[in-house]
């Protein structure tokens, strides 16, 4: 038997469907952690983005500090924490949210601060105030790089949840931690399917997200076609 | 009414933007403040809706301070047009147009409704009301920031080269449209271009500026143009200034003589006595309009014109309508044509009779003597 039928095998046991450590529980853990981590990361790294991209100031900073997130060896960080500060869901977190910054700060503060001039001049000068020309014209404008920063913290967040696993919390790398440690490959290789799974559902969560948010007015290849 | 009162800008280095200014933008007219980049322009008319702070001097618009509200609150009160309009891409023609009165607390509805009525005044069709700005030319993307700096029905609009950034055809457009408009709404216009000729065009008052900002003379255009103070003003003007001015005459006094005109039906009698006396026949068809000029030893031995050949006719140039053209128009026309004879006609194109560029001549040697033009434009 190759690993793959043996993952179907594990895959199509009623009994991996069920209970406290059953598929769909595992599943639900793993959104969770992930999108924990993006709302963590987008509460330090969009309203820095927002600020620095509207004063155009404090670019270096922002960089640099994406820099050394992204610098961040995690699965070395999530073992380290856990020397620190025991198994604690802080240890997974934080390598975690630190994944998740990089693109939400940078894409936030490059699309803010890249905003036509022209247009915020012309919203300045129309009485919008600073605060209705950051909400009503930049980060509107901004909104498609502002929008693919959130969607590659959200595929970092989804793709290294599986670490959780390591410091024994749940997600979907549970299977592959735990199928590693039984030699039980087809649960390794089902967990991994998994994986997939739920990166391929966030890519299409972003696509409908893309839809709604996003004007067509900022769509230009996709209105000239139509 | 915007009143400049001694408005001069300084930055912290030291850079003179705008040396203390007077100047008054009549309500309901047209003011231009044209001059090379770096004569404070812009810098000008930016400060009148607080975008740049002057560092001397106060601004006031029909007598009260722009200082005396806060910024964003003065600016719904004031129309602001700029170069490439900066429309909000996110959001459609409509929306777009109905920024300024939203702000102001305006019902959707009303301000759906003004915004509607807008683009029609500014030449668009409804149904551009739902595109977005990606969606139309850099001309009508201009329309639609004009219609925008209109929706609130301000009494002041601020226009920084909103024309500048279009090709020749479509500025021609937009700045006939923007006389027209004016001539409804008699909104008090500041209009900053680096163009003189649109200056001239539109200015009912013209400021030209020089490198520092300082105010060379502010006058009519066909002041500026028949009495520039200085070498500066007469170098900005160009070359051609004297018969840029006439464009401020009508042609109604230029003397058109009907001798030369002949119709293509004409009894060849009639053709052969003309021939003897015209250096040169205007042809014109049954209804008067122009067909060419035949050069008299070429008119037939038998006096019948419907036998010469359109080809062999000499083109006339371009004719001008008396009255509503001006001199300017007249003269042109007289220059263009090989026979050195302008061909007037009136609004519906009949050929009223012919002038030659010596018998233009009293007819413009008045207009540059008159101390005042006979037409505004």
């Amino acid at each position: 038997m190759n690993v793959l039928s043996e993952a179907w095998g594990w895959l199509t046991t009623a009994a991996n469907w069920h209970g406290s450590d059953g598929i769909p529980t595992r599943f639900l853990e793993h959104f969770e952690y992930s999108i924990e981590a993006v709302l963590l990361g987008a509460l330090i790294a969009f309203p820095l983005g927002l600020l620095t991209g509207h004063t155009k100031r404090g670019g270096l900073v922002v960089t640099s500090l994406a820099n050394v997130a992204r610098a961040l060896p995690t699965l070395g960080l999530v073992v380290l924490l856990v020397v620190l500060i025991g198994v604690k869901f802080r240890a997974v977190m934080i390598p975690l949210v630190a994944l998740t910054i990089p693109p939400i700060l940078l894409n936030t503060y490059e699309g803010v601060r890249n905003v036509d001039p022209q247009l915020t001049d012309a919203a300045k000068g129309m009485g919008l105030r600073p605060w209705q020309v950051l909400w009503r014209a930049e980060v509107p404008a901004a909104a498609p790089l502002i929008l693919t920063g959130f969607q590659f913290a959200a595929v970092n967040a989804v793709a290294n949840t599986a670490i959780a696993a390591y410091s024994s919390f749940g997600g979907l790398g549970r299977f592959v931690i735990d199928g590693l440690a039984t030699t039980d490959y087809g649960e390794v290789a089902g967990g991994a399917i998994l994986i997939v799974i739920a990166a391929i559902l966030n890519l299409m969560f972003f696509a409908v997200l893309r839809r709604v948010l996003i004007s067509p007015g900022l769509q230009p290849r996709k209105q000239a076609t139509a | 009414m915007i009143s400049f009162q001694q408005v001069g800008k300084t930055y912290p280095d030291g850079t003179v933007a705008v040396a203390a200014t007077d100047l008054t933008a009549d309500s309901g007219r047209i003011t231009v403040l044209v001059g090379p980049s770096g004569s404070g322009k812009t810098t000008l008319l930016r400060m009148v809706n607080r975008m740049i702070e002057p560092t001397s001097g106060s601004i006031l618009i029909d007598g009260v301070d722009v200082r005396s509200k806060p910024a964003p609150e003065l600016r719904r009160g004031i129309g602001y047009v700029i170069q490439n309009a900066g429309l909000f891409p996110h959001r459609t023609v409509l929306a777009n147009v109905m920024t300024v009165p939203r702000l102001l607390g305006w019902s959707k509805e009303k301000a759906r409704e003004r915004a509607m009525e807008l683009l029609l005044t500014v030449g668009l069709e409804a149904d551009h009301a739902k595109r977005y700005p990606f969606q139309l030319s850099g001309g009508q993307q201009q329309r639609v920031g004009v219609a925008r700096a209109l929706a609130a029905d301000p009494p002041v609009l601020l226009m920084d080269e909103p024309f500048s950034a279009v090709d020749p055809v479509v500025r021609k457009d937009l700045q006939t449209e923007l006389l027209r408009i004016q001539s409804e709404l008699e909104k008090t216009i500041l209009f900053v271009t680096h163009d003189i000729d649109e200056a001239i065009l539109l200015g009912d008052r013209v400021a030209v500026l020089n490198t520092g900002g300082t105010l060379e003379q502010f006058d009519t255009p066909s002041e500026l143009l028949a009495h520039p103070k200085n070498e500066f003003v007469e170098g900005f003007l160009g070359v051609d200034r004297g018969v840029r001015r006439l464009s401020f005459f009508s042609s109604g006094a230029v003397p058109l003589r009907p001798e030369p005109v002949v119709a293509v039906d004409a009894p060849p009698q009639e053709v052969l006595a003309r021939k003897g006396t015209q250096p040169w026949l205007l042809v014109v068809d049954a209804e008067t309009k122009p067909l060419g000029w035949l050069p008299a030893q070429q008119v037939p031995a038998d006096g019948d014109l419907s036998r010469v050949p359109a080809a062999d006719l000499v083109s006339y140039g371009h004719a001008f309508t008396v009255e509503a053209e001006s001199l300017r128009a007249a003269l042109d026309s007289a220059v263009l044509s090989p026979s050195s004879r302008a061909v007037g006609v009136d609004a519906d194109g009949r050929v009223v009779g012919v002038a030659s560029v010596e018998e233009l001549v009293p007819a413009i040697r008045a207009a540059q003597d008159g101390s005042s033009p006979e037409n505004g434009r």
